[in-house]
């Protein structure tokens, strides 16, 4: 076996070879988990573990392929990665003092990659972060200066081409944004290799600075053989506000973390999910917030349609130190059943020691409600129209949350599309 | 023929019976009220004449338009013109307004081998429909009942009574809960509906909104049974009277 050093790239910085070595490290020693770890218990990915995964081929594809994942916006800033590298000629970034850049290219020149990238996860935040941390090579790299307002979302697109079955990316983005500035970003995992069986292992740290504005959509269209572990780490500072949407559709096993880290007070942080489940799909969204500091404000509400035998997997977690007075912590769980097959394991885990805080949880899970079904009967609309009329119903309460027009009716229609009904714009 | 013939229609909930022989014949144009205590099977009929799945039928028949309705879904009952406003209308947060009637809208369209409306169309027919129950386009963008008040529910019954234009409109205690103006915008709306070929079934508790929907027949039922039928005047007289004096008319009846 060749040497771990041997294999890394001798253009890298010496601060990212380190960082890679400890993620090689990190990760020969953890192994990938087990259902024994309480992590992972309801989430089975042994087949990700009998699988071997090589390096994805280089591909390209056509900007015509990529037109259906743009949201109508071909104007927006776009950073395109196929199979895990970044296709100039498929990105399109305008001049600005916005940085938004492959990581490959930025890594040398750019000292708040090296002051931010792996400083704020820790590389052993799931051993899957360690998997990836040891593989860096490319992914996106966001920095939005002080006080800029960007006019339009920027959007990171990961795209895996047809013959990409067998092999594994590895993304590692980082967006951070200045204190006082205000941005949108969009990040898509999609495929053109439907069918195809590929890891796609992503980790993107976020730092919001003192009264930014952030809004982060996560949309995950992996193909349904996929396997997709995704962890989106969120730093906060004082007067911030970020709101995620997660939007997860795709992969045999996908399973997404986002930890949101209150590290000032004052901040507030809203996440956003809809998660879709069909055949044997396994979905799972593990959320954590941390309110260290007074005064901040969470606000959570996830949702899933589960549907054949899927499997849905959500886990709430809310901590809130002694000193994080004044916390205001909201969350929801509420997962729809279309088949007697499928299921869910919902676990709200709140671990509160500040006295003077309002903290709230609630999860529900159930088939639809026959006297809604009956309401829509006795309108002319037949039973099984019904069904998915309010089984779109919803799953669009959430949608309305995302804050982008665009992108929210591009989720519309998503959603639209998997339940089977055509309401039309 | 008549509209609506129910020949000694019986009901129940589980293991509980609620209709016990109801017997009632609506031709088109009438008006009939159907009044009663509570807990005397008043929303049970309206509901079991619409197809709603917790009850029951147990005996008897319905015979609508020549056809057995109890036979049909609740969707054909109401593709082929039956239309029930609910007493408690139900919300369905995610979808507008819009989406809502346009689908009703079109299933009906469907049902009548027509072509289906697209959203600019539509709006077009909405136009006409929202000024039934004054309202203006803002509605529209609304999720369907969530967050409505009372008297905005009420109101959109009658607004997707408009858009459905149904033969038989049974309207159950769409007056409970409303004020004095969102009550004379409900019963002027049902008015403006009523058509020659249309018959209107209003279950209500109290006679005040018989003042705007003025019936031809007022029925009242105990027990799960029609005691006594009469014109309008009869819900003037229960509205004087009360109900026990019915009440014990129909005990009587009983042990007779």
């Amino acid at each position: 076996m060749t040497a771990v050093a041997d294999r890394i790239d001798t253009t890298l910085p010496a601060w990212l070879v380190a960082l890679r070595l400890r993620g090689e490290q990190r990760f020969a020693e953890l192994g990938l988990p087990t259902s024994r770890d309480e992590e992972w218990r309801f989430t089975p990915i042994s087949p990700i573990a009998r699988a071997s995964f090589g390096a994805a081929p280089d591909a390209t594809v056509t900007l015509e392929a990529l037109a259906p994942f743009m949201f109508g916006h071909a104007e927006w800033p776009r950073l395109v990665f196929v199979n895990g590298r970044y296709n100039a000629e498929l990105s399109s970034v305008p001049e600005s003092d916005v940085r938004v850049e492959s990581l490959a290219h930025a890594r040398s020149a750019r000292p708040a990659l090296e002051k931010h990238l792996g400083r704020h996860v820790a590389v052993d935040a799931t051993p899957f972060v360690a998997w990836n941390t040891g593989q860096i090579t490319d992914g996106a790299f966001v920095h939005v200066p002080a006080r800029a307002d960007l006019a339009h979302p920027i959007h990171l697109l990961f795209v895996t081409a047809p013959g990409a079955g067998e092999s594994a990316v590895y993304p590692r983005n980082l967006v951070v944004v200045e204190r006082e500035a205000r941005a949108s970003i969009i990040e898509s995992y999609v495929t053109l290799a439907a069918g195809e069986r590929y890891l796609s292992n992503v980790v993107t740290e976020v730092v919001v600075a003192e009264n930014a504005w952030v809004e982060h959509t996560r949309i995950q269209r992996e193909s349904e053989q996929a396997f997709h572990m995704g962890l989106t780490h969120v730093s906060q500072e004082r007067d911030s506000h970020y709101r995620n949407f997660s939007f997860a559709m795709g992969g045999a096993i996908a399973r997404h973390d986002l930890r949101s880290h209150l590290n000032a007070a004052n901040v507030e942080s809203l996440l956003y999910g809809l998660y879709f489940g069909r055949d044997e799909q396994l979905v799972d969204n593990h959320t954590a917030i941390f309110h260290d500091h007074p005064n901040c404000r969470s606000w959570e509400v996830y949702k899933g349609i589960l549907d054949g035998h899927s499997h849905g997997v959500f886990n709430g977690k809310i901590f809130v130190t002694p000193e994080a007075q004044k916390t205001d912590a909201k969350q929801t769980n509420r997962t729809l059943l279309l088949s007697e097959t499928a299921k869910i394991d919902t676990k709200p885990q709140l671990e509160i020691f500040a006295d003077d805080v309002k903290c709230t949880h609630g999860a529900t899970v159930g088939a639809l409600n026959e006297n809604m079904l009956f309401y829509l009967q006795s309108r002319c609309i037949p039973h099984a129209a019904a069904r998915r009329f309010l089984t779109y119903a919803f799953a669009a309460e959430v949608v309305a949350e995302v804050a982008l027009e665009p992108v929210r009716a591009e989720l519309d229609r998503l959603v639209q599309e998997r339940v089977g009904v055509g309401l039309g714009g | 023929m008549s509209m609506l013939e129910i020949r000694n229609l019986s009901a129940s909930a589980g293991e509980r019976e609620i209709l016990r022989g109801v017997n009632l014949t609506v031709n088109a144009g009438e008006v009939h009220a159907i009044m009663g205590p509570n807990g005397s099977g008043k929303s049970t009929l309206a509901q079991v004449l619409a197809g709603h799945p917790s009850y029951t039928v147990t005996g008897g028949e319905v015979i609508y338009e020549g056809e057995d309705l109890l036979d049909l879904e609740p969707d054909e009952r109401a593709q082929k013109g039956v239309f029930l406003a609910f007493q408690y209308p139900v919300e369905i947060p995610g979808v507008t307004n819009a989406y809502f009637l346009r689908a009703a809208y079109n299933e009906i369209r469907k049902a009548r081998g027509l072509e289906e409306a697209d959203p600019m169309d539509f709006l077009d027919v909405l136009e006409e429909k929202l000024k039934v129950v004054e309202w203006g386009p803002e509605i529209m963008s609304r999720f369907v009942n969530a967050g409505f008040s009372g008297g905005e529910k009420k109101r959109n019954e009658i607004l997707q009574m408009a858009v459905m234009e149904p033969k038989l409109a049974i309207l159950d205690e769409t007056d409970s809960g409303l004020d004095i103006d969102a009550l004379r915008i409900v019963a002027s709306g049902v008015n403006r509906l009523k058509r020659p070929d249309s018959a209107t079934i209003v279950v209500t508790h109290y006679q005040r909104l018989l003042n705007y929907i003025v019936p031809d027949f007022v029925h009242v039922l105990v027990g799960g049974r029609i005691v006594k039928s009469g014109g309008k005047e009869l819900a003037l007289e229960l509205e004087a009277r009360g109900y026990e004096w019915i009440e014990d008319l129909a005990g009587m009846g009983a042990t007779a």
